[in-house]
C-alpha cells in the first residue's frame, strides 16, 4: 500500500505523524518511509543512520555552436523560455529547463545533445531493522523539486507497505507527491489557518481521486470548525493527538512519541488499519 | 531610434507597464516622428519563461531601447545580449510621457 501524509498548512504534523507511524510498523513487517519534501527533508532527524547517498541529475541541452545555424526552432518549441536564440548565439537558462527534450528533437542541425545536470542527492538508509528510509534532498537554490520527487518515489517503486512524507501546500511537489497513492492522510491543527489550508488539500485529494481521511494535531479539546467541516465533507477524522507540551518536547529533542510513550503505538496501529480500509486493502 | 515601451492599453495615452514581461502591451515607437505600432503580447498570461520570450518578441521587433518598470534577470540577460538598452520609468504616467522622458534624456538607465 502507498500511503501519502499531506497537510495543506505547514507545521501541523505530517513528519511527526510519518515517523511515528513507520516506526510503529516496523515492528511487525517492512515499511519503506519516503521523504518527499526535497526542499528540507527532515526525517533523517528522527532516524539518524549510515546512508548511501547518490546524486540525481536531470538532462538539460548543450547547443554546438559549430553546428548551429540559429534558426531559432528550439526557442519556438520551449514551453518555458529557456531557450533564446540571438542572430549570433544561443542563450540557455537552466532554471527554466524542464528537461522535456524538444528542443533537441526539433533542431535540423542536430546541434543539441543533453548533458546530465545534478539537481539534488537521494540517500538511503535502513535505521531500524523493518525500516527502510529514502530521502531526496533538492541542491540549494534548485526550482525543480519534481523529478527529485519522481526518483525518490521509484526507488521505493518496489516495496510493499510505503509512507510518503510530502511538503505542505498544494502545488507541484504536493501534487507529484500524491499522485499514485492509494490513500492519503491530512494532518491538521484546530486554527483557523489550518482549516483553510486543509479545504485547499481535500480538493486537491478529490481531484487526483485519492481516497482521504484527516488527523487533527494539536487538539484544542473541541475541534468544532474542523468536525464540521469533516462532517460536512463526509471525511472520517482518523486520529487526534492533543495538544501537550509532553509530546511537544520529545517531538522538539528529535525522539519520537511512539518510542517514549509506547502506549501510543496502539493508536498509530489503528491509524494504519484504518488507512487500509481507506485505500480499500483486504484486511 | 525606434524604442518599446511596455503599456497596460494599445494607444500611447495607455499608462507605462511596470512588468516586463507580463505587459498586456509593447508599445513599438520611432522617438523622432512618435508613429508607433502596438503589439498585444502573447506571453502576457503565460506560465512560466515569459521574460525571455518577450525580451525575444521586443529583439524581433528591432528595438533599440526599452523603457519598463522592472525587467527580471533572465530578459536582461536578453535584451543586453541583443544590445538593447534598458530604461527605467516608474512615475505612473503615460507611455507619452514616458517617450518624452527618454527624449529629454532624464530616464535612469537601468542596468
Amino acid at each position: 500500500m502507498k500511503l501519502a501524509v499531506a497537510s495543506g498548512k505547514g507545521g501541523t504534523g505530517k513528519s511527526m505523524v510519518a515517523a511515528n507511524l513507520a516506526f510503529t510498523l516496523a515492528w511487525t513487517g517492512n515499511v519503506t518511509l519516503v521523504d518527499c519534501d526535497v526542499e528540507e527533508p527532515n526525517l533523517h532527524l528522527f532516524f539518524p543512520s549510515p546512508a548511501t547517498t547518490r546524486d540525481v541529475t536531470v538532462p538539460v541541452p548543450v547547443v554546438d555552436d559549430s553546428l548551429c545555424d540559429r534558426c531559432g526552432k528550439c526557442g519556438e518549441v520551449c514551453q518555458y523560455g529557456a531557450i533564446t536564440v540571438l542572430p549570433d548565439r544561443v542563450l540557455f537558462f537552466p532554471e527554466l529547463c524542464h528537461s522535456c527534450g524538444g528542443c533537441m528533437l526539433v533542431c535540423p542541425k542536430k546541434a543539441i545533445r543533453e548533458e546530465p545536470k545534478r539537481i539534488g542527492t537521494l540517500s538511503c538508509s535502513a535505521p531500524l531493522p523493518g525500516l527502510k528510509l529514502i530521502t531526496g534532498t533538492l541542491d540549494a537554490g534548485n526550482p525543480h523539486a519534481v523529478p527529485l520527487i519522481r526518483e525518490a518515489k521509484k526507488q521505493a517503486a518496489q516495496d510493499s507497505v510505503v509512507i510518503f512524507d510530502t511538503a505542505p501546500g498544494t502545488s507541484c511537489p504536493v501534487i507529484e507527491a500524491l499522485d499514485g497513492c492509494d490513500a492519503c492522510v491530512l494532518v491538521t491543527e484546530s486554527t483557523p489557518f489550518g482549516l483553510h489550508d486543509l479545504e485547499l488539500a481535500v480538493d486537491v485529494a478529490a481531484r487526483l481521486d485519492i481516497p482521504a481521511g484527516i488527523i487533527i494535531n494539536r487538539s484544542d479539546g473541541e475541534d468544532t470548525d474542523t468536525l464540521r467541516f469533516c462532517t460536512d465533507h463526509d471525511l472520517e477524522v482518523m486520529m487526534t493527538i492533543p495538544f501537550s507540551r509532553d509530546i511537544a518536547a520529545i517531538q522538539n529533542r528529535g525522539d519520537l512519541l511512539c518510542r517514549v510513550r509506547p502506549e501510543w503505538q496502539k493508536d498509530f496501529c489503528a491509524l494504519f488499519m484504518k488507512c487500509r480500509s481507506l485505500a480499500g486493502v483486504e484486511q | 531610434m525606434k524604442i518599446c515601451i511596455t503599456a497596460q492599453g494599445a494607444t500611447p495615452d495607455a499608462r507605462v507597464e511596470e512588468r516586463f514581461g507580463r505587459a498586456p502591451y509593447f508599445i513599438l515607437m520611432d522617438s523622432e516622428t512618435e508613429s508607433f505600432e502596438a503589439v498585444a503580447n502573447p506571453f502576457a498570461d503565460g506560465a512560466g519563461g515569459v521574460g525571455p520570450k518577450s525580451a525575444q518578441l521586443v529583439i524581433a521587433h528591432k528595438a533599440g531601447a526599452l523603457i519598463s518598470g522592472l525587467v527580471g534577470g533572465n530578459a536582461r540577460a536578453v535584451l543586453e545580449s541583443a544590445g538593447v538598452a534598458l530604461f527605467a520609468y516608474r512615475s505612473g504616467g503615460s507611455v507619452r510621457d514616458a517617450v518624452h522622458e527618454f527624449r529629454n534624456n532624464t530616464l535612469e538607465q537601468a542596468g
